[in-house]
């Protein structure tokens, strides 16, 4: 080997070092979101926390987590208590506004089964449109008042419209746009942050105590929490929007809920419903 | 980890809670109005951040409460109290801007 070459040789061992130890930085690397893996990784989790649970029944939430649940849980279906309000939701679904036009205007497929493609990220507004919310500018759009996002009448147009998709597994899609990864990242920091007095994240029930007793109640796990929403819930003794579902997890822990479709509940619904991709819809549900 | 951290989180509550309800003396309207202040401060501070909690409220609606019907000395307590409360929220929330990570599924 004469000079030249040994000095190309050394040269080229420089440069090599310098990719290797120069470029991205670890830290930023490890920062930067990668909801494939994270979905991959949070089924990981559960499928091996929960090694007898059939993928597609953590949707059934608590009922999965205990065999005489699950028991009183399927008597429970023959006549559910959501019934009612799925009846109504079809009703309410299915009459005009006062303009003449309906809900099934608004929506891809007359709004018949694509529940399960809510959330999505809207490119145009750069921000994540839920199901609830985009009922509710449907109404606004018809000159009709919104709903409130907490009671009957927006559980019951969910109610409907999830029963349309049942079966259908959640397709969330995160557009290649750096604010939808930034709205997925801001709804999985939301749900790991702790909050309230209580120092509770949503992670604290959901991810660490799944199965578990909080008082007299089974909580559910994340992975397919949402699926069975809207939800009749016997503690409430009628039933619940996600952002009931929400809003009453915050003041549970003592936090002041945020209001219902802040973008940090947007967020969390984009995060949850993504990380269950693949998992049938099963609501509307019914939960103790 | 996460125990020390909740350990932690709690021991500061208690102090913070401990120290602002502890050596009062008599007050007057005038130490309800400052004492009463202060803990409205750091509630907004909290709402700023998103991260108020209802026991803060509760405290501050109870502060107002002892005013009106001028026990100055329990609505100072209650102030003070909402005052502490509201701290800890900030400082909880100024912690879990990183700390959330400890929970992430990886």
């Amino acid at each position: 080997m004469n000079v030249r070459s040994a000095m190309h040789f050394a040269l080229g061992l420089v440069a090599l070092a310098a990719l290797a130890l120069g470029g991205v930085p670890p830290a930023v690397a490890a920062d930067t979101p990668d909801p494939v893996a994270d979905a991959k990784a949070f089924r990981k989790f559960f499928t091996e926390k929960f090694p007898k649970v059939k993928l597609e029944d953590f949707v059934n939430g608590p009922y999965s987590m205990n065999e005489d649940m699950h028991r009183q849980w399927e008597e429970k279906e023959q006549f559910p208590p959501y019934e009612f309000s799925l009846d109504m939701g079809k009703e309410m679904f299915s009459k005009p506004f006062k303009n003449g036009k309906s809900y099934a205007d608004c929506f891809p497929n007359q709004g018949i089964g694509i529940r399960q493609n809510y959330p999505y990220f809207d490119e145009k507004e750069g921000k994540v449109i839920t199901l609830e919310l985009a009922l509710n500018r449907c109404r606004e759009a018809n000159g009709e008042p919104p709903f409130s996002y907490v009671k009957d009448e927006m559980a019951a147009l969910t109610a409907y419209m999830a029963f349309t998709s049942r079966g259908k597994p959640f397709d969330i899609k995160i557009p290649n746009d750096p604010r939808a990864l930034e709205a997925y990242q801001n709804g999985k920091r939301y749900f790991y942050t702790r909050r309230g007095q209580l120092n509770f994240s949503c992670a604290t029930c959901h991810v660490q105590s799944p199965g578990e007793r909080i008082r007299a109640e089974v909580l559910a796990p994340a992975l397919g929490i949402l699926n069975a929403m809207p939800i009749y819930r016997s503690e409430w003794s009628g039933m619940g929007t996600i952002s009931r579902r929400f809003t009453t997890c915050n003041s549970q822990i003592r936090g002041v809920p945020l209001s219902p479709q802040d973008d940090e509940y947007r967020d969390l619904e984009y995060y949850l419903s993504y990380v269950s991709n693949g998992l049938p819809i099963s609501g509307p549900g019914a939960r103790p | 980890m996460s125990v020390i951290r909740s350990f932690i989180f709690s021991l500061i509550s208690a102090l913070l809670i401990a120290a602002a309800t502890s050596a009062l003396a008599a007050s007057s309207e005038a130490d309800f109005k400052a004492a009463y202040a202060a803990a409205e401060a750091a509630n907004k501070e909290a709402g700023t951040l998103r991260n108020q909690w209802t026991v803060t409220a509760a405290a501050m609606a109870a502060a107002k409460k002892a005013a009106e019907s001028g026990d100055f000395e329990k609505a100072v307590a209650q102030s003070k109290e909402a005052e502490a409360l509201a701290k800890a929220s900030i400082f909880q929330a100024t912690d879990e801007k990183e700390a959330w990570k400890a929970l992430e599924i990886k």
